[in-house]
């Protein structure tokens, strides 16, 4: 009968088991929609774009994932109509002043002459611009959405990625740790 | 905080559409061809909706995708290795049919697990029983049977 | 005022159904005929004022009262007024007095016309209905009083979600909540039995009616849920195994299991620890899908604003429910002594395949609704689980069991002659091989699909018919002699073949527009021509509309099949006042064997608009055949053995000779 009786028992620690679960995700509050990403650590995909240019005019030139070697790359895809891009704008022009970091942007399906003219009012802090007008590019570096940027160190390997605006909270606690622990 | 501004980014991709799947000029020439990106497209995920294959939905990126699967197609990948080309760029989310793996072991083989064990069980139980009727031969169900009928009738002529 | 009142006949519901869940228990302990007896009054009571409470709400929506919160953000004063009442429960908070008042109705039901219950069994099922009442009144008075004021008045609501300004998502929450929580029932029949230490046929019988009437309404709420889907999301697709629709099908599919078991306890007085805990995992499978459509655990087309705390109250009513049940089931099933015996090739043997496949079945929508969510928790990463799983896994149990559910109803009780049960069907096989054979050999699209699923379906209405006809003694007697059997034949019987007829409906309906569907999606300018499945379709171009609360884009389509016009198909893209919210409303013509489906979408630079015109046939066998599994539940309902005590009659003059005793 000893077997039976584990069998009663059965459903009810299945049922504890389940509500455990489920009483874990409620207190722990997290967002459903923050996703993990699939490139961290692995290689940069090898691309290569061409600059943001105006009626033949260059802005910025282009750049290839060759760009990556022998230093600590921030990778920021925007848009002059992703409204949270203006949101993280001052934080990106602080990367790109810092030593030892150079900071490039794709251009991510923007019509050149918006992007040019944002950048005019906003300030530009990439070194680089690449245009990526077809968002191929994106898919290549599995995209959810702009804003979204890559910290790629000097082997040209992805270290973190950040989905959404950089805030400044995201760039004390989440970036800049990152980026110094690759300095060292 | 941090919610919102995801929220925010979010918004900016999804441009409250109604959910309409493959768009006009999208489909390849190749019927065949087509058919197999129609294939591959309902096993990935579009990871900005909820619940829906890229096949299903209106959402820039889905379209995106639905445009890397057919290039992928045409330059002659399988699709398998049309799949995990998207899956190593956007991890195990895009995929609606999970990979197996440890993790997943309980959830593919969970269900065929617990049927042989309650198949099994049940011809256990069935033997043993028609064993223990061998001694004890006294049908009482037929006697709870008739207890229940008399009940019930009694209160139905009762009405 | 009407608030006020609405909030204080909600706190005196909550009160009487704290004593209901008090008194009859105390009154079946002490066979204390006035106490039992009294836990129908206060079941009674706690539905009245529930509805009092509702009709309040209802009332605030209909005069568009917007100092009550709920009003102002739900409603808009020119809303149709059908709108105004299904707002009602087109809300978190609404929605939940809708449960609260179907809840008190079933509690209510029971008091009313469970009469042939035992005395001591009936209060005690009263009382569990009285505890599940004080859990979910007191969500709805702590966490979502819908009877909130807000202050200052604004001049007007927000408005109801477009989403739900549709008939068909109108009364899906309705029909759903009546089986959800119609299975409350059951679940305290159970949890009776379990206090009482006694499952007999009896049971069986008392609790087959409650678990009918439940399943058919869910059955019904299901359809209406994914009826709507194909007609408004806009490519045909009808079900998608979305979390949500996940919550009300596992309910359904044990909820089936239970309807089958439970007819093998009244006939054969077996399986009873087995029903008791089918009983008790239907509900649990119900509360598990309001919590997760409440909690914002999941996230999904049509979850409401989600809110933690909520959750959290809810998953504590989870764990007192289930937990507590299957606690009480771990530690008294045991003494439940199995009773009929019977060989594996038996009635009883195929009800326990059936039984073990839709339980395996639900299992594998439980696994695949929450997995996610567990590997997630477990910091393991992020994963989905989306339909070519549950197609994996779900087909391959359900075909054997289909299989089994035209032989099923040939064999007797106890043992049965396998072979004798086979040569009837023999005629009925060869058909379905011949069908199957014959798509196989004609269709190139996914014809081995396409030929199991027809061929299941013919299998399975043929089969049904057959068992018909054997039992009217067709072809054999006269004519006159069938009709006095079929008029002599019980109910149940009627309900199972139109059931089960029903089902190769669906698998019909659910195969030939998967595999058979047609599809042209391109531009189209005035006078473009697309031909679709034999039928040419002409866009005559497009005109604005403007209604009370929508502004809408119509095209017009005239549809012409053998030089004949034979319908003008109007789709629709609306823009939704106030939330300026678009949706897509797709233009239908069924003839019940395939449905033309067209939907307008967006222009582009050159005049033309992206036009979907889809031909999909038989898929409205799959809500015709709902529609008869519900028909066939009613027809079982009004078996001669579920038929109720008559609700005149008082429920003291039963008790009281008992009391006595």
């Amino acid at each position: 009968m000893g077997s039976s009786r584990i069998l009663f028992l059965a459903p009810l620690a299945i049922f504890i088991l389940v509500a455990a679960v489920a009483g874990y995700y409620l207190l722990e509050n997290r967002d459903p929609r923050l996703l993990p990403s699939a490139m961290i650590n692995k290689p940069a995909p090898t691309f290569r774009l061409n600059g943001l240019s105006v009626d033949g005019r260059e802005v910025a030139k282009g750049f290839s994932s060759d760009n990556f070697k022998g230093h600590i790359t921030v990778l920021n895809f925007f848009a002059s109509w992703c409204g949270p891009c203006l949101v993280e704008h001052p934080q990106v022009m602080a990367l790109a002043g810092m030593r030892g970091v150079v900071v490039l942007g794709v251009n991510y399906k923007n019509k050149p002459v918006d992007a040019a003219a944002w950048l005019a009012r906003n300030g530009n802090p990439y070194a680089r611009i690449g245009v990526d007008p077809q968002g191929d590019l994106a898919l290549e570096f599995g995209l959810y959405a702009v804003p979204e940027t890559f910290v790629i160190d000097h082997t040209g390997r992805i270290r973190v990625k950040h989905v959404g605006p950089i805030t400044e909270d995201v760039l004390q606690e989440n970036l800049l740790p990152a980026i110094r622990a690759l300095q060292r | 905080m941090k919610g919102l501004s995801v929220l925010l980014s979010f918004l900016s991709f999804l441009a409250a559409s109604p959910l309409i799947a493959i768009g006009p000029g999208e489909a390849l020439k190749d019927a065949a061809l087509e058919a197999r990106a129609r294939d591959i497209g309902r096993q990935l995920r579009c990871l900005v909706c909820q619940n829906q294959s890229i096949d299903d939905s209106d959402a820039p990126l889905a379209q995106d995708l639905r445009r890397l699967v057919r290039k992928r197609v045409k330059a002659g990948d399988t699709n398998k290795q049309v799949i995990d080309y998207i899956h190593s760029r956007y991890g195990d989310f895009v995929l609606l049919r999970p990979p197996i793996d440890i993790r997943t072991w309980l959830l593919w083989y969970g269900p065929p697990v617990f049927l042989i064990f309650a198949l099994f069980l049940i011809l256990v139980r069935t033997s043993r029983r028609r064993q223990t009727r061998a001694t004890h031969d006294s049908p009482l169900s037929v006697q709870e049977i008739a207890r229940a009928d008399t009940l019930l009738n009694r209160k139905e002529d009762s009405r | 005022m009407t608030a006020e009142i609405g909030h204080f006949a909600l706190i005196v519901a909550a009160v009487l159904s704290l004593g209901q869940s008090v008194l009859p228990l105390i009154g079946a302990s002490r066979r204390h005929g006035g106490l039992m007896a009294l836990g129908g009054t206060l079941a009674t009571g706690q539905f009245v004022f529930v509805l009092i409470a509702f009709g309040a709400l209802t009332w605030a929506y209909l005069v568009s009262d917007f100092s009550v919160a709920n009003v102002a953000q739900n409603s808009h004063s020119k809303k149709p007024s059908l709108y105004k009442i299904t707002g009602v429960w087109g809300n978190h908070e609404g929605s939940m007095v809708l449960w609260c008042l179907i809840l008190a109705l079933f509690g209510a039901s029971v008091a009313w016309f469970g009469s042939n219950v035992a005395p001591s069994l009936r209060a005690r099922v009263i009382g569990i209905q009285g505890m599940i009442g004080v859990g979910f009144l007191a969500f709805v008075l702590l966490t979502s009083n819908p009877f909130d004021r807000v202050n200052p008045v604004p001049l007007d609501g927000q408005g109801l979600n477009p989403i739900l300004q549709d008939p068909g998502l109108a009364f899906h929450p309705p029909l759903l909540y009546l089986g959800y929580v119609g299975f409350s029932v059951t679940f305290s029949f159970a949890i009776a039995a379990l206090l009482e230490g006694r499952v007999d046929a009896s049971w069986g019988r008392w609790v087959r009616p409650w678990a009918l009437a439940a399943w058919s309404f869910l059955t019904l709420g299901i359809a209406l849920g994914s009826w709507w889907a194909y007609y408004e999301l806009g490519w045909g697709g009808f079900w998608f195994w979305d979390p949500v629709e996940n919550a009300s099908f596992m309910p359904w599919l044990v909820g089936t299991a239970l309807l089958h078991s439970a007819v093998v306890v009244e006939r054969r007085d077996a399986l009873k620890s087995w029903s008791v805990l089918l009983a008790i995992l239907t509900f649990s499978l119900s509360l598990l899908g309001t919590f997760l459509v409440r909690s914002g655990v999941l996230t999904s087309v049509h979850t409401f604003a989600t809110d933690p705390e909520r959750g959290l109250f809810i998953l504590g009513i989870l764990i007192l429910t289930i937990g507590g049940a299957l606690a009480l089931y771990a530690w008294r099933a045991p003494i439940l002594k199995g009773g009929g015996l019977f060989r594996p090739i038996s009635r009883e043997g195929s009800l326990i395949l059936n039984n073990l496949m839709l339980t395996i079945a639900a299992l594998t929508v439980l696994f695949g609704t929450l997995y996610p969510l567990i590997i997630d928790g477990l910091g393991l990463g992020k994963i989905s689980v989306g339909p070519p799983y549950f197609n994996a896994t779900f087909i391959p149990l359900m075909v054997p069991m289909m299989i089994a559910m035209g032989i099923a109803p040939f064999l007797p009780w106890k043992r049965a002659d396998f072979g004798a049960a086979i040569s009837q069907l023999t005629f009925v096989g060869l058909v379905t091989i011949l069908v199957a054979a014959v798509i196989l050999y004609l269709e190139d699209r996914s014809s081995f699909l396409a030929a199991l699923g027809i061929g299941l379906a013919v299998w399975l209405v043929g089969a049904s018919l057959r068992e018909l006809a054997s039992r009217l003694n067709l072809f054999r007697g006269s004519l006159g002699a069938s009709l006095r059997r079929a008029a002599g034949l019980p109910r149940g019987a009627w309900g199972m073949t139109i059931s089960h007829a029903a089902a190769g409906m669906m698998v019909a309906g659910i195969t030939a527009s998967g595999v058979w569907q047609t599809e042209v999606v391109r531009y189209m300018k005035a006078g473009d021509r697309a031909d679709v499945a034999g039928y040419s379709i002409t866009f005559k171009g497009v005109h604005q509309l403007r209604s009370s609360n929508y502004l809408a884009r119509q095209g017009i389509f005239a549809v012409v099949q053998d030089g004949v016009n034979i319908a003008t198909l109007r789709p629709e893209k609306r823009i939704y006042l106030p939330q300026r919210m678009p949706t897509t409303e797709a233009a239908i013509r069924t003839n019940l064997l395939a449905d033309l489906y067209v939907v307008l979408g967006d222009p582009n630079n050159e005049g033309g608009y992206a036009v979907r015109l889809y031909h999909n046939p038989l898929v409205a066998w799959i809500w015709i055949g709902a529609i008869l599994m519900f028909l066939g539940g009613v027809v079982s309902l009004t078996d001669r053995r579920h038929r109720v005590g008559a609700p005149r009659r008082s429920t003291r003059s039963i008790a009281a000779p008992l009391a006595k005793a």
